[in-house]
């Protein structure tokens, strides 16, 4: 940086700090755009709660001796939301957003539960989405370990001999086409055939899922470095461990993140899945589970933001991790 | 100059086996190289001059003839580290530093911490990068890039340099700046040039020695030894006898050219 002002500062000319002009940019480029968007989201879900929930809001209503269009329920049966609503605004619209158990609860509803089972409720009570998250979150994290691992020396075996490259590549994409939802069941009965119960059998579908991305991107990084580069460490008649340690390995970092970032979503995916056909009474999956049971639509909403806001924060922490290390291997500027 | 040969190729051949029939890359070699030579390599694509190189390097390897390289087997001489290799690209690390990366063959070679940290500074200063071991690849530009990478070549003090084609990628007035510089380092390190060219003027400049290469089968077509003086300023180039050499060596060319 110079010491002297640049001759043409951005916003120099508009009578703001060149400072200023920068923040605005910076947020017209990275917030805005954001913030609109989510409030798009936000006013057609508000919008489309008085339809979805029109049916309920007008039985409410009439139970409660208000007028309302076609009298006779079975008259209102065959109707869709859309029509109730436009033959009952009025009564669509007050009672769209205060329902128990809607079809679709609104944003807020769905917020106010989130804050009281995160933040109001301790997080040993069995009702707390912390507690749940932290259930899911344990066994996601220990399947992404073991996925990680098992698909970092595949990818080495791939790399390293042609027999694993010709073999288990074919079953890892075979692998993966298989529907998760029924192989998940599956994998349950067996490790508890086997005495194995409670976080290990999540750990396992969750490894199932993650170890694919990352065996995908480690063997694309493994081999990154190109013919000259192995050819320099041949001239040092450097062994195969030295190519593989100095060489190999550090060029697949950015590789390596890549795919943890793929991995952690499929893994938080396996875990939650891994819950629903036991019957768990903790996790996410068993708060989803539950939910639908007993048409809570509350609650399934807010344990699914509790996973979307769980894999925003994990992917946000791995992404962190590597611009850390990789500003630290100077290969970001 | 001794008369001992460094590098002796006599008979060598070497055909490639490629999906339309055989490539005969090089066809009947004969070269000797003595200690202290600067020898350049030049001709078309396809004449051989880098497989050549990479022939010397035990890279690849030769299907008839023989080839040695200071009285061994290329193979032997890999192993011996013999010879430092300088590729058209830089190819550092962007992960370590400047020093960390002329330290790498160190690392492997197998030297002391502290004989590392004299070697890395004693070759940068030799190419002129004083003060820039802790900086990273990206930090500099092109041209000091394969300087740096120059210097990971000759950290380890082989007798022999192959370079191939290493300043093919820079523009010219760097290009020049580097063949002064080049120059300088071989009469100070009195190392055995191999310099695998695209450029005639790059060539004669260098070179004690000229070997003209043509292409379909790779052979030597001319071996020119140059009556240059070994001291060489740039403007030398505007001599007699370098442009006669230059045309030399354009001749070379184009008869092999027209041969095939």
């Amino acid at each position: 940086m110079s010491n002297t002002a640049p001759l043409a500062a951005q916003g120099a000319g508009v009578g703001r700090s060149g400072r200023v002009a920068l923040w605005a940019r910076g947020f017209s480029r990275g917030l805005a755009p954001v913030l609109t968007v989510v409030a798009a989201i936000l006013a057609l879900w508000y919008l489309a709660c008085i339809p979805m929930n029109a049916p309920q809001s007008v039985l409410t209503a009439s139970r409660a001796d208000i007028a309302v269009d076609p009298e006779s329920p079975s008259d209102r049966r065959g109707m869709s939301g859309t029509a109730l609503a436009l033959r009952n605004p009025g009564v669509a619209l007050s009672y769209a957003y205060v329902q128990d158990r809607p079809k679709l609860p609104a944003p807020h509803q769905v917020s106010v539960e989130l804050w009281n089972s995160t933040a109001v409720l301790a997080p040993t009570s069995p009702r707390s989405l912390i507690y749940h998250a932290w259930v899911t979150l344990s066994a996601t994290a220990l399947g992404f370990a073991i996925g990680t691992g098992l698909g970092i020396l595949l990818a080495v075996g791939i790399v390293h001999s042609r027999v694993m490259d010709m073999s288990v590549m074919p079953w890892a994409i075979i692998s993966q086409t298989i529907p998760i939802i029924a192989i998940a069941p599956m994998i349950i009965v067996v490790l508890y055939s086997v005495g194995i119960q409670g976080l290990i059998p999540k750990a396992v579908i969750s490894a199932y899922l993650s170890f694919f991305p990352v065996i995908v991107g480690m063997v694309k990084g493994l081999r990154s470095p190109d013919s000259m580069q192995l050819d320099l460490l041949r001239t040092y008649g450097a062994k195969k461990s030295e190519m593989f340690w100095k060489l190999r390995l550090p060029s697949s970092m950015p590789y390596l993140f890549a795919s943890l970032k793929i991995g952690f979503a499929a893994s938080l995916v396996g875990a939650i899945v891994g819950e629903l056909p036991t019957g768990a009474s903790a996790g996410l999956g068993a708060r989803l589970l539950a939910g639908s049971y007993y048409g809570q639509t509350i609650q399934i909403w807010s344990a699914l933001f509790a996973a979307a806001i769980l894999a925003a924060l994990s992917v946000g922490l791995i992404g962190a991790l590597e611009r850390v290390l990789l500003r630290r291997m100077g290969m970001q500027q | 100059m001794t008369a001992q040969p460094v590098i002796r190729a006599k008979d060598l051949n070497l055909t490639f086996q490629t999906n339309d029939g055989p490539v005969h890359a090089l066809k009947d070699v004969d070269l000797d190289v003595s200690k202290g030579e600067f020898v350049s390599f030049i001709g078309p694509s396809g004449c051989g001059k880098t497989t050549f190189l990479r022939c010397v390097a035990g890279l690849e390897t030769p299907t008839g003839g023989s080839l040695t390289v200071d009285g061994m087997t290329p193979d032997e001489a890999r192993k011996a580290r013999a010879y430092g290799y300088v590729f058209q690209a830089a190819g550092l690390y962007p992960w370590r530093t400047i020093g960390g990366n002329i330290r790498l063959p160190l690392e492997i070679m197998g030297y002391s911490s502290s004989e590392k940290a004299r070697r890395v500074k004693e070759t940068l200063e030799l190419v002129d990068l004083a003060g820039f071991e802790k900086k990273y690849p990206w930090q500099l530009s092109g041209g000091m890039q394969q300087r740096a990478s120059i210097a990971r070549a000759l950290s380890f003090d082989a007798p022999i340099l192959l370079m191939d084609e290493p300043f093919g990628a820079l523009d010219e007035i760097v290009r020049d700046r580097l063949n002064e510089e080049l120059l300088k380092l071989w009469d100070r390190t009195q190392k055995t040039m191999l310099f695998v060219t695209h450029s005639i003027p790059e060539a004669v400049y260098l070179s004690t020695k000229i070997v003209v290469m043509s292409p379909r089968p790779g052979r030597i077509s001319d071996v020119i030894d140059s009556p240059l003086p070994k001291e060489r300023p740039l403007d030398i180039r505007d001599s007699r006898e370098f442009i006669e050499v230059a045309h030399r060596v354009r001749e070379g060319l184009r008869a092999g050219m027209e041969v095939a």
